[in-house]
């Protein structure tokens, strides 16, 4: 039988899988993005399970919301790297050092 | 003895997200990443279906594989980048984000007592026969007001991811569609009352009232 934990740590593992992303792409925007989608992705997989097993719907819908909110993030996201790499030709954090003093 | 199903399908979908996941974060190729994400993606929607959410999972294959990342795969084809510089210090950082990520982990874990709660099974389903009416009674009664401004949220990004990459070149011709509406017709056609006049006559007159 499926418990909560095994939701609840199947989540946990891809948040830290995508927190390790985060650290070792700190060069590419494109993955970085793409791990916070995947962060969003297990928090979401948290609410539903505890939805789930409570029996609450306020779960779902926050899901609901989060789901849309990531949309629009990403679409934003999107669009200012693609306005980025029109302007500077890279996409590379590293080289992205024009509002240093 | 009938086998557990639903666990063994738990985990061979939980099994293929942490791969793909893992996927993501190491490949060298920004498209394979993003396929790999799609994969994630539809593995957890496998996942929320198991949950008995089928509302959420089919909105997760319509807005995320369907919407989100083809927009991803879009932008990453469209760019042309120069993966190597990308992926410098890569392995310079693993060992910390190996660290971070394991502590973290772990720290986790400890802190919500996994143990206590693989006692929880999951209770009848409230939803009834139908996940999406349950989930839609919630969401217009309860949260009528966030799930307008989730629509303004939209609008606002629709017309800010417009406006980010619009650009004006100089030698486009379009039209103004301002202009075309403030038209009248009184000042395009001019109508002029013309008597008619014999053929044999070599050319129209036109007669003076």
């Amino acid at each position: 039988m499926i418990t909560l934990a095994h939701y609840i740590v199947l989540s946990t593992i891809v948040f830290c899988i995508s927190v390790a992303g985060i650290f070792i792409n700190r060069k590419n925007m494109i993955v970085l993005l793409m791990a916070i989608e995947l962060m969003l992705l297990s928090v979401n997989m948290n609410f539903v399970a505890f939805s789930r097993f409570l029996g609450d719907a306020s779960g779902q819908v926050f899901v609901f919301f989060i789901l849309t909110v990531a949309a629009a993030e990403s679409a934003i996201g999107l669009a200012i790297l693609v306005v980025l790499f029109r302007n500077r030709a890279t996409i590379n954090v590293g080289e992205l050092d024009s509002m240093k003093g | 003895m009938d086998l557990p199903w639903t666990l063994i399908l738990f985990y061979v979908f939980a099994t293929v997200l942490t791969i793909s996941a893992l996927g993501v974060i190491t490949v060298k190729n920004s498209v394979h990443a993003a396929l790999l994400l799609v994969l994630c993606f539809f593995t957890t929607s496998a996942l929320w279906l198991l949950l008995q959410a089928e509302f959420l999972a089919v909105a997760l294959v319509l807005v995320y594989v369907g919407a989100v990342m083809v927009l991803f795969l879009f932008v990453v084809m469209m760019l042309d980048i120069k993966v190597e510089p990308l992926r410098e210090g890569f392995i310079r950082y693993l060992p910390v984000g190996l660290i971070v990520a394991v502590v973290m982990l772990v720290e986790m874990l400890a802190l919500m007592g996994v143990k206590s709660m693989t006692a929880v099974t999951a209770p009848a389903d409230p939803a009834g026969a139908s996940n999406t009416a349950w989930l839609g009674n919630a969401l217009f009664t309860q949260f009528l007001l966030p799930f307008e401004i989730a629509a303004v949220i939209l609008t606002v990004a629709v017309i800010a991811a417009v406006m980010l990459t619009l650009r004006h070149r100089g030698n486009t011709k379009y039209q103004n569609p301002s202009k075309q509406v403030a038209v009248h017709a009184r000042d395009r056609v001019r109508i002029v009352k013309m008597a008619s006049v014999p053929a044999s006559t070599p050319g129209p007159v036109e007669k003076t009232p």
